[in-house]
Formats: C-alpha cells, sequence, structure tokens
C-alpha cells in the first residue's frame, strides 16, 4: 500500500486533539501542505494560523508550551529548519520547551521548484542543535508509531517527512518499532544498507535485488537520527563489514557523517554514502532527482555492488 | 501614457498571460494565480519604465528588478523570453529534468539578478541594492514586488525600516494586494489591512492603486520617481487570476494547473481579450 505520511500524521494528531484539548496544531500557511485542513476543521479551538512567518511559529509554539500545551509547529521543513533555526535553538532546544517541529515536504518533495524548497541540509542543522532530537519516519505505518511516542513525552524534537505517498515498508499493525532503536527491516551478511526516511524503501527494494544476485544485504532503518542508535552501527559493522550509507540529504553533517564517526570511533569498516550533491540539485521531478544521484533501488544496488565487490 | 502606448502594453499583457498559460499547462506545475495579478506590473515595468534590455545586462547603471514573490516566475520568464534575454524555445524546458528554468527565480538566468522562491527575501536585498546606489551615485532604481501574504514575513518590515532609514528614494516597491494567499483570504489567514497605513507609519510614501490598470502603475511609477527622500511602495490591489474569469480570485488558483477543458476555455478567453484591443 501506498500513502503519504502527512495524511497519517494529521490524523492522528486529529484523534490524540480530540482527547487531549492541550495539543495544539500550528501551522504557517501550510495547513493545505501538511494535510491538516481537516483539523482545523474540526478543532478549530486548538488550531493557530501564522500567516507566512516561520520564525513566529516557532516562538509562539515555545510560548504555548511553557504554559503547558502540547504544540505541534508544521511548515515546509525547508523554512522551518532554516529560516526559524535560532528560535528552533533558543525558545525550543536551549529552553527546553515541548515543541514539537514537524518539517513537511521535506528533501526534494518539492522537485523543480528548487533549492529555496529543498531541505538538503535539516538532519545537520537540527541534529547539531543540543536537546533537539531527529526523526526521519520511512512510511505511514512507522510514522504513527513514532507520533504515540512523540505526543506522549515532553521534550523537544523535529520530524521530517515528504510530500508524495511512500510505499509501505512495514504492515499497518505489525510494525517492528522501539523508540530511539534502528529498525532491521531485513537481516543480511555482506553488507549493511542504512537508510532514513524514503530511501528506506528504495534501500529494501535494492537488498531484494542483491539478494537475487546471491548478495545478502542487511537493511537497517535509522528513522532516529537522535538520538542515534550507535550500537546497530557498530554491531554491523563487525558482522557485515561495510556499511553503505543512503539518505535524501547532503553529505555533509547528514546519516553517511554519523555513521563514520561511530565506525571510525568503535570498529573501523568501509563505509560509502549516497546523498544529495553539495550543489543545489538537478531539475526533476522527486523520482527523477533520486535516479540522477542514485538514491533510487537501481542505483543503491550498484553502490551495493561496488562495495563488496 | 498616450492610447497607443496602452494599447501597446495592453496587447503584451495578453501574450505574457497566454505563455503563462501555456507553460504551466504543459508543465503541469506552476502558480497561475500569483503570475496573472502581477502581469501589468511586470510589463509596464519592463516594455516601459526600467532601462533593462538584454544589451545592458552588464551595464552598473541599469535599473534592478527583484521578484520577492519568486513562486509567480513564469510570468518573468514570459517576459524575459520575450525582451530577448533568451530564445522564447527555452520556455519549453521549463520544470523539466535538467532544465535551468526552475520553479523560482535564478540568476544563472539571463535577466534574473537575484535568486529568491524563500518569501521575505526580495525587500532587504532591494534595500541593499538601493544603498549601493547611493553609495556610488549612480542613477538606477530598484524594484521589489512582493506578495502580500509575503507580508506577514517580519524581514519585510525589518527590510521597510531600514528602507526609510536610509531615505531611499531610489526604491520601489509593489505589494501584489491581490487579498488571497494559498490558505485562504489574507484577512483570514493573517491580517494586512490596512497595508497602506502600515507602510505610511514605516516612513513610505504610499499609493495604492487598481493594481491591474496599466494607466494607474505607470503614473504611479512616475510619481515614486519624482519622490524625494523616502522610499516608495506601491500597493497594487490586483486580482488574483486576473484575466481569466474561472481563475479569478480563488484560493485554489493558487498553484492548480487547468485541465484540457479549462485550458482551451483561457486561451479562449485571452483571445477574446485580445479581440477588443
Ligand atoms: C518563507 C516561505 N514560507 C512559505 C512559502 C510557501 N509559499 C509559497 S507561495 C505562498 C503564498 C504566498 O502568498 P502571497 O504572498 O499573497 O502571493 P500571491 O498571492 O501573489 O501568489 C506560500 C506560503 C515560501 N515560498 N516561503
Ligand atoms: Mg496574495
Amino acid at each position: 500500500m501506498s500513502q503519504a505520511i502527512k495524511k497519517v500524521v494529521a490524523e492522528f494528531l486529529q484523534e490524540a486533539g480530540k482527547k487531549d484539548r492541550d495539543i495544539v496544531v500550528l501551522c504557517s500557511d501550510s495547513r493545505g501542505s501538511g494535510a491538516f485542513g481537516p483539523y482545523a476543521e474540526e478543532l478549530p479551538e486548538q488550531f493557530v494560523e501564522v500567516g507566512i512567518a516561520e520564525q513566529n511559529l516557532v516562538g509562539i509554539s515555545a510560548g504555548l508550551a511553557s504554559c503547558g500545551k502540547r504544540p505541534f509547529a508544521v511548515s515546509p521543513a525547508s523554512f522551518l529548519s532554516t529560516r526559524s533555526m535560532e528560535q528552533a535553538k533558543v525558545d525550543v532546544a536551549y529552553s527546553n520547551t515541548n515543541v514539537k517541529l514537524l518539517g513537511i515536504s521535506g528533501g526534494v518533495s518539492y522537485g523543480a521548484l528548487g533549492m529555496t524548497h529543498h531541505s538538503a541540509t535539516d538532519i545537520a542543522d537540527m541534529a547539531s542543535i543540543p536537546g533537539m532530537r531527529v526523526y526521519l519516519p520511512s512510511d505511514g505505518p512507522q510514522a504513527k508509531c513514532l507520533m504515540k511516542e512523540l505526543v506522549k513525552d515532553t521534550d523537544p524534537a523535529y520530524v521530517r517527512y515528504g510530500r508524495n505517498a511512500v510505499e509501505d515498508v512495514y504492515e499497518e499493525g505489525n510494525v517492528p518499532f522501539v523508540m530511539d532503536r534502528a529498525t532491521t527491516v531485513r537481516e543480511g551478511k555482506d553488507l549493511t544498507i542504512i537508510a532514513c526516511g524514503e530511501m528506506v524503501w528504495q534501500a529494501k527494494k535494492a537488498a531484494e535485488q542483491l539478494e537475487s544476485e546471491g548478495i545478502h544485504a542487511r537493511v537497517l532503518d535509522m528513522y532516529c537520527i537522535k538520538p542515534f542508535d550507535g550500537e546497530a552501527v557498530r554491531k554491523a559493522a563487525e558482522e557485515t563489514g561495510a556499511i553503505l550509507t543512503v539518505e535524501e540529504h547532503t553529505a555533509y553533517g547528514g546519516l553517511g557523517s554519523l555513521v563514520a564517526q561511530l565506525t571510525a570511533r568503535e570498529h573501523p569498516t568501509r563505509v560509502r554514502s549516497l546523498a544529495l550533491p553539495d550543489a543545489p540539485v538537478v531539475t526533476g521531478t522527486t523520482p527523477e532527482i533520486f535516479k540522477h544521484y542514485g538514491l533510487d533501488a537501481e542505483g543503491i544496488a550498484k553502490a551495493a555492488r561496488e562495495l563488496v565487490g | 501614457m498616450e492610447a497607443q502606448e496602452w494599447t501597446r502594453l495592453a496587447k503584451k499583457a495578453v501574450d505574457i498571460r497566454e505563455e503563462v498559460v501555456k507553460m504551466i499547462y504543459r508543465a503541469k506545475t506552476g502558480h497561475i494565480g500569483g503570475d496573472l495579478s502581477e502581469t501589468d506590473i511586470l510589463v509596464d515595468l519592463y516594455y516601459r519604465q526600467m532601462n533593462v534590455s538584454p544589451e545592458n545586462q552588464k551595464d552598473e547603471n541599469r535599473d534592478r528588478f527583484v521578484l520577492s514573490k519568486g513562486h509567480s516566475v513564469e510570468a518573468l520568464y514570459a517576459v524575459l523570453a520575450d525582451k530577448g534575454y533568451f530564445p522564447k524555445k527555452d520556455l519549453e524546458t521549463y520544470s523539466q529534468y535538467g532544465s535551468k528554468f526552475i520553479g523560482h527565480p535564478n540568476n544563472k538566468i539571463p535577466g534574473i539578478e537575484m535568486n529568491s522562491g524563500s518569501l521575505g527575501h526580495g525587500l532587504s536585498v532591494g534595500v541593499g541594492m538601493a544603498l549601493a546606489g547611493k553609495m556610488d551615485k549612480r542613477p538606477y532604481r530598484v524594484y521589489v514586488v512582493l506578495g502580500d501574504g509575503e507580508c506577514g514575513e517580519g524581514s519585510v518590515w525589518e527590510a521597510a525600516m531600514a528602507g526609510s532609514q536610509y531615505g531611499l528614494d531610489n526604491l520601489t516597491a509593489f505589494v501584489d494586494r491581490n487579498r488571497l494567499q494559498i490558505s485562504g483570504t489574507t484577512e483570514q489567514v493573517m491580517h494586512q489591512d490596512s497595508a497602506e497605513e502600515r507602510w505610511a507609519s514605516y516612513g513610505w510614501n504610499v499609493l495604492s492603486i487598481p493594481g491591474n490598470d496599466l494607466y494607474s502603475i505607470d503614473d504611479a511609477v512616475d510619481l515614486a520617481k519624482h519622490t524625494k527622500g523616502k522610499p516608495t511602495v506601491i500597493v497594487a490591489n490586483t486580482t488574483k487570476g486576473c484575466g481569466i474569469s474561472f481563475i479569478e480570485n480563488k484560493a485554489a488558483w493558487h498553484h492548480k494547473v487547468p485541465s484540457e477543458a479549462e485550458y482551451q476555455e483561457a486561451l479562449k478567453e485571452l483571445a477574446e481579450r485580445r479581440a477588443t484591443l
């Protein structure tokens, strides 16, 4: 089945909001993009529209949180992670307010709209802030598990997901989810492909292809970028001897860097990283962009063959 | 402006609208509402008021233009192609794989001064351009087009303060006051009334005009040129989607793509308009 994570998240918060009047969703002229239209209709008293003002969005959320509300601030990941970065740092993370930042239309979801609309640095931006957790769910069912945890806890977090429908990696109701632990999507001994967000499904497809060629790839879903599951990476390094990371993000300060740092320290291993370039990405639809940079199943399988061959 | 000149510009405005509709229909993406709303402003600036052309694009004294509401780039592409900055045929690549014609302004494209797309940047950049002009005693003028929803960004008002602080009478900002943004009317989403009083209180010369009327636009730009000691803002009271009846004044048409039937209907309406000129 394929579904957009944004719909799953918005529907989850609509249900949760009906039971907990302290849940508040804030949008910056982004309710349509975030699929929060129905939420705003049903729970107008728990919805705040701030207009096109991302800094204000996050600042107001922090104020609400400091008075006991449980705000979810929704804006395109590109603007949320850069325009309101100082509010995220000072008013949310440093002040430890219970604000959840929902970065919608993340990565290269916006295709041909270009660099202003892509969030290719948000993992680095947000993970570098002390006290900010960072999550990139890979599909709808997993996003729901994650939201169940986030709606309960009281610490800051940034969640990034895409705009378009994505294939389910997991089965609804049967998601192998443990908070802040990478999910093993499949076992393997020849190498480990570590991916996050939409890249997990591509990695899974690649592993299926590789399997038919006799290469047994383990696939890890590192939806929890921070806190990072270093133990899963160390085990992968020990047991499979080679790691390929895949992310819809620049190589600077992303998943690949985190994996390389950890393996260098704990178990030096061959690590290869597939990522977006250190440049504005090529113009195209999201699938065209993925293909261009080898961030699709085919590109991942090719890099994996090179790594183990 | 003479009646004959008005007719020339009015025909250009139809040409530009037609090109916008074609580009967006072909690529199945684009911000049609904001394109059609700003078209008359671009036409007056590019075909009459600004001293810009492919020949003078490196001239330090050329006027500067910044499309701060960068999502409305298709109308700007159509104008620049028509003025000869690049072949019209290039527009066929708009939003296609590998094209440099993306969905927002990019200064790799001849005629585009500044990248935009993230709202709330252009006026600050315009202030910088106007300041540089003052520092170097250059005669050029700077024009910035803002969206009314965009004025929700605090940075617009930081730039507004700086513009009057430095007495930038070489700077003219347009607010495309179409009263709509993505989620609905500006007054529902984040009110902007009275835009005129706000800008006046920030120390700007304020002109409020019917924003799709070429005579009014042209007169306002002339007045701005003759205003000394402060920047001018032209609050252009436009119609979002102007020129195509079923697109006009509907929030949903912010970035909707016409169906085949709507496309034909849009072209028909534009042809009818041309026939009256
Ligand atoms: C900083 C930033 N936030 C959000 C957006 C997404 N966005 C693109 S257009 C738009 C609405 C713009 O409305 P307005 O300024 O009134 O433009 P117009 O009506 O002329 O299209 C929004 C919210 C953006 N491009 N930049
Ligand atoms: Mg508007």
